[in-house]
């Protein structure tokens, strides 16, 4: 319990440390490039809460939610396919291993000239790349069920349905959650990169805009709220995976204690 | 039964048809046809010069109510056979049949229980829900499922365990959530795949009476494969040999022990002796 405690202390107290120390040291300075973290904050207040939290904030964030929602189901409904179809599983295997190969930023150009400046262009950008993590994953985790639950379910006479939603998805879920943890950090990362390269709107367009005007501040408290909402995400991802988990994570424990 | 109006599973084809006439015609009418018909099966892995016979011209049979063991040495091919008898592959040669009817997919009169007990539960359902799996394309109504899981978790001695996960259980009560398992599900034919192989002894013990207990209640017919002698024949009616590479049937002995067998004055028997060196020596003669 005590130990526990100190934990739970020093992952709240180095943080508020570091932060403090940055307070501190730049409470005085001049330079450019590294304003005051009070100035930053006063910036962020002013921008991100009240400004522009309608009209960039909330559209980035609407763009990532809707977008890794998509990528997710289209990720797992291929992944269960290409699994379970052969013939899908020898025509798309190459295709997936190829796609995964090309880091997902350097598709956003071509998506642009494709696709336009708009809206679509940011939500296809997101989607396609936050697929392949949760669709690889998906797809080891189907082939890695284990035979003998493939015979339990055979014996037992389970119905297509039954062995798809009770046998092989619970099976494959904590691959196919890891995939989508890893889906949910490039659908971050795309979000923003999308906005950078081609658009005028959303916290990515924003912070690109302060810093090539100078506006140092600016950039800064962009470059905090995006810290903060990846922390917030995948701080919610993990809660959400740890209840639908419980008995893997339980299980697992179990077997280190 | 409520589960021989659905059988797409088998082919009442007419070849089998007439094994069941010439086998009845051989038993002379005096018994009851087999439940359980193996005729000259035989299983290879592989073909040409990598053919690899794991199973060669087996035949025996499982008549009905009967506990027939299957022993011999390991490895010798048993698992083989039970998926071949579990309709979970088909057999390279030869068939195996229930009432006739020749096994081609998994048939709904048949319970299996897995050798690997951590390996065939569910670990994402409670036990309740393990048990309740294979009960839901059934249809049943709510109250009778809900009495057939209560009266299987009863039967292995679980009711208390019900709202746990499988891998919060000792080994022994995994092997006996899977039974449940099978009890729930009410199969005619209960076939065990070295159920008892990795408990410890004084659970080997209760997970046998229990064995028998549930023929006694269920009227199953139940075939065991294990490789443990002691276990044969104090569970049998009759213990089918098996020699090894390729599996062929050495001989079966007919067990006869007093009933109700009970773990302390049935196994001090004489005759339990007797009929444990008999299979013993059947087993250990150079083939």
């Amino acid at each position: 319990m005590n130990r526990k405690l100190i934990n739970w202390g020093l992952g709240i107290g180095t943080p508020l440390l570091l932060v403090a120390a940055w307070w501190a040291v730049s409470q005085n300075s001049t330079n450019t490039f590294f304003p005051p973290l009070a100035t930053i904050l006063e910036r962020f207040q002013a921008l991100w809460l009240f400004d522009h939290f309608g009209s960039d904030v909330l559209l980035s964030l609407r763009n990532l939610a809707l977008g890794y929602a998509l990528a997710t189901v289209i990720g797992v409904g291929l992944g269960f396919v290409t699994a379970l179809v052969p013939v899908v599983r020898w025509a798309l295997d190459p295709l997936i291993h190829f796609f995964r190969g090309i880091p997902p930023v350097a598709l956003v150009p071509i998506f642009i000239s494709l696709i336009g400046f708009g809206i679509e262009m940011r939500l296809v950008s997101i989607i396609l790349a936050a697929l392949f993590p949760t669709l690889i994953a998906t797809v080891d985790g189907i082939r890695s069920v284990d035979p003998s639950l493939k015979d339990v379910s055979a014996v037992y006479r389970l119905t297509r349905t039954e062995k798809l939603a009770q046998v092989y998805l619970p099976a494959a879920g904590p691959q196919i959650a890891a995939g989508m943890q890893v889906s949910l950090q490039v659908a971050f990362i795309v979000m923003i990169a999308s906005e950078m390269l081609g658009a005028s709107q959303g916290i990515g367009a924003m912070t690109l805009l302060a810093q090539q005007s100078f506006m140092t501040s600016d950039m800064w408290a962009g470059i905090l709220l995006l810290g903060v909402i990846g922390f917030g995400a995948n701080m919610l991802f993990e809660l959400a995976k740890n209840k639908v988990l419980a008995w893997y994570v339980g299980s697992r424990r179990l077997a280190k204690s | 039964m409520n589960t021989t109006d659905t059988n797409p599973a088998l082919n009442p084809a007419g070849t089998t048809d007439m094994t069941a006439d010439s086998t009845s015609g051989n038993a002379g009418g005096a018994t009851a046809p087999p439940r359980l018909e193996v005729t000259a099966l035989s299983k290879t892995y592989g073909s040409g010069a990598n053919a690899k016979c794991v199973i060669e011209d087996l035949t025996f049979t499982v008549n009905t109510g009967e506990v027939v063991c299957i022993v011999g040495p390991s490895g010798v091919g048993k698992t083989t056979l039970l998926k071949c008898l579990a309709g979970l592959q088909p057999a390279t040669s030869g068939t195996a049949a229930i009432d006739g009817r020749t096994i081609a997919g998994p048939p709904p009169e048949m319970a299996l229980v897995f050798q690997d007990y951590s390996r065939s539960l569910m670990p994402w359902l409670t036990v309740r829900k393990n048990v309740r799996l294979p009960l839901r394309h059934l249809h049943l109504p709510t109250q009778e499922m809900n009495q057939r899981i209560d009266t299987a978790l009863e039967a292995v001695g679980l009711a208390h365990a019900a709202n746990q996960y499988p891998w919060q259980l000792s080994g022994g009560m995994q092997q006996r959530v899977a039974i449940a398992r099978a009890l729930a599900y009410r199969p005619e034919i209960l076939i065990m795949d070295e159920p008892f192989a990795s408990v410890d002894a004084q659970t080997r013990f209760e997970l046998e009476d229990l064995c028998l207990k549930i023929r006694e209640d269920f009227g199953m017919t139940i075939l065991v494969v294990t490789h443990d002698i002691d276990e044969a024949v104090y569970l049998s009616d009759r213990v089918v040999v098996l020699g090894s590479k390729p599996a062929r049937v050495l001989d079966v002995i007919g067990i006869d022990l007093p009933a109700p067998r009970d773990q302390i004055s049935t196994r001090s028997l004489p005759e339990f002796a007797e009929q444990r060196t008999t299979v013993l020596s059947m087993i250990r003669k150079p083939a």
